[in-house]
């Protein structure tokens, strides 16, 4: 094994309480960020296939002319976010809410005529993922003549954007935060294990030992702690995903949706992340406490 | 005891001031120390016996003047370079200065390592020297175990194992009844055998007189004009 790396295994060692101290830090760190982002990454999957799901209707004015229902079908199809535009004439709009209020048709019997107006049912392109793509295509749908109002749905859809982008922003704040703090503690950590070891620390000096000889087991040791402390942290976080993924009911969530973990590439990400606060945290200790 | 004329100086001072802050530890000092001298330096407590030999491997650094070291000036030497200099040397601290933590074996090989050698290597000079200082036997024991002499014998199998050139040696007898002292110094006068410039700061005179060597003696910081004991 490497000289400088079996020196920090056994200074690890060494100062077991300590470093274990500062591994359970950064694991608890790397958990509660990660949770964030994870709940992110599944709010926004679950965003993605409602959008895919949309459907916006068209509602035209009441003085909108059959004859032109073709016309507008063809304006509608050459939007290029649009895959299918189906019309849903006010004779079949009543079909549809008396088959929808079956049990409740009393509440229509005594209309004496249909108030609903001719709509189109506009299909989205499956390649329409972005909700500011909807947004725009409503807007341009609604400038289009004999368009009344235009409704895809966004009251609610909206709203779990902003709550979703919420999210992001301070799931990003507290990813910050915890690097600040995982960076912190390992500095903390490696002034204590130098003030423990100012005495060799000046031998090794006077027999001539050179300063990256001094510092690079001290160096991986910050990222060992990032390392273990980092995979610490997400080994949680998949046993709480395994567990709370168990305890949905599959019913209240769409079909083609499953809770997922971390993609592999992420995980790296954040097991490097946690090794680079390490390392940062010995670093600045390191320069502040071994000044030459 | 004055060095052959055709010897080259390995440690040359000139001019050397060590102030602490009004206190003048070492005043004017000039000084040229030989290849393969056996140098006392002696005086009495505060003489700055100990001054002068941090002064050489840059433990402290001199106030004024130029120290030139195997050609290496201590005074325009980059912080890189510093490690360089200091394997010239072996250096016995006063008090030893031994890792409490550390086996007697990775005492000694820290100077190896340090210098980036192989394990291979590194195993086989550390139990010859401890052979040589008579520790073979004990090279897992921690210091804190031995007895004052075995943890001078120690220090000194950390000073030569690198093979320096100089060896340094700071009142290296000072709290070992005379069998250790004298064990000690059979071991310094051994090195200096082999080649190297062995340079001892003390003032026991019972030591000075019965070692062949040149005695420079310090009195408040500065060289006193007449070497005290230099009779084998």
């Amino acid at each position: 094994m490497n000289r400088p790396l079996k020196r920090a295994l056994a200074d690890i060692h060494a100062n077991g309480f300590l470093n274990a101290i500062t591994v359970v830090t950064i694991a608890l760190a790397i958990l509660i960020s990660s949770a964030f982002g994870l709940f992110f990454i599944n709010a926004s999957r679950l965003m993605t296939l409602w959008q895919q799901g949309v459907r916006v209707m068209v509602y035209l004015q009441p003085e909108f002319a059959d004859a032109a229902v073709e016309d507008l079908r063809s304006r509608l199809e050459k939007l290029p976010a649009v895959g299918k535009a189906v019309f849903i004439s006010k004779d079949d709009g009543m079909a549809r809410l008396k088959k929808q209020l079956k049990h409740q048709l009393s509440l229509l019997s005594n209309l004496k005529a249909n108030p609903l107006p001719h709509a189109f049912e506009v299909q989205l392109r499956p390649a329409v993922r972005d909700w500011e793509e909807v947004a725009a295509l409503a807007a341009a749908i609604q400038n289009l003549a004999g368009v009344e109002e235009v409704e895809y749905g966004q009251g609610w859809l909206d709203r779990f954007a902003a709550i979703l982008r919420l999210f992001k922003l301070a799931g990003f704040g507290m990813c910050a935060l915890f690097f600040i703090a995982t960076v912190f503690i390992v500095a903390n950590t490696t002034r204590l294990v130098l003030y423990s070891r100012r005495e060799e620390i000046e031998i090794m000096r006077l027999v001539g030992a050179s300063e990256g000889f001094i510092r690079m087991p001290l160096y991986l040791e910050g990222i060992l702690q990032g390392a273990i402390g980092g995979a610490a942290g997400l080994a949680g976080l998949l046993a709480g995903h395994l567990y709370l993924s168990a305890q949905i009911d599959p019913g209240l969530l769409p079909s083609r949706f499953e809770v997922r973990f971390f993609p592999l590439a992420l995980i790296a990400a954040i097991l490097g992340g946690s090794m680079l606060a390490g390392w940062l945290g010995s670093f600045l200790s390191l320069r502040q406490q071994l000044k030459t | 005891m004055m060095p052959p004329p055709d010897q080259q100086a390995i440690i040359r001072l000139f001019g050397v001031h060590r102030r602490y802050g009004a206190l003048n530890a070492l005043t004017d000092i000039g000084l040229d120390i030989f290849q393969n001298e056996f140098v006392f330096i002696t005086g009495p407590s505060g003489a700055g016996k100990s001054t002068l030999l941090k002064l050489l491997y840059l433990g402290e650094p001199a106030s004024e003047g130029q120290i030139l070291v195997d050609g290496l000036n201590l005074a325009r030497i980059s912080r890189k370079r510093i490690p360089d200099l200091r394997r010239r040397f072996g250096i016995i601290f006063q008090n030893y200065r031994l890792i409490p933590t550390r086996t007697v074996f990775a005492n000694v090989s820290l100077v190896l390592e340090a210098m980036g050698q192989k394990e291979h290597l590194i195993r086989k000079k550390v139990h010859s020297v401890l052979r040589t200082v008579g520790l073979e036997d004990r090279d897992s024991a921690l210091p804190l175990t031995l007895s004052g002499g075995e943890q001078q014998r120690v220090a000194v199998a950390r000073a030569i194992v690198g093979n320096p050139q100089i060896l340094l040696a700071d009142e290296p007898t000072g709290s070992l009844d005379p069998s250790s002292a004298g064990a000690i110094m059979a071991l310094l006068q051994r090195y200096h055998r082999r080649g190297a410039t062995v340079i001892i700061a003390t003032h026991d005179h019972e030591m000075i007189r019965r070692t062949r060597g040149r005695v420079i003696r310090l009195e408040r910081g500065r060289l006193a004009p007449q070497p005290a004991a230099d009779t084998p």
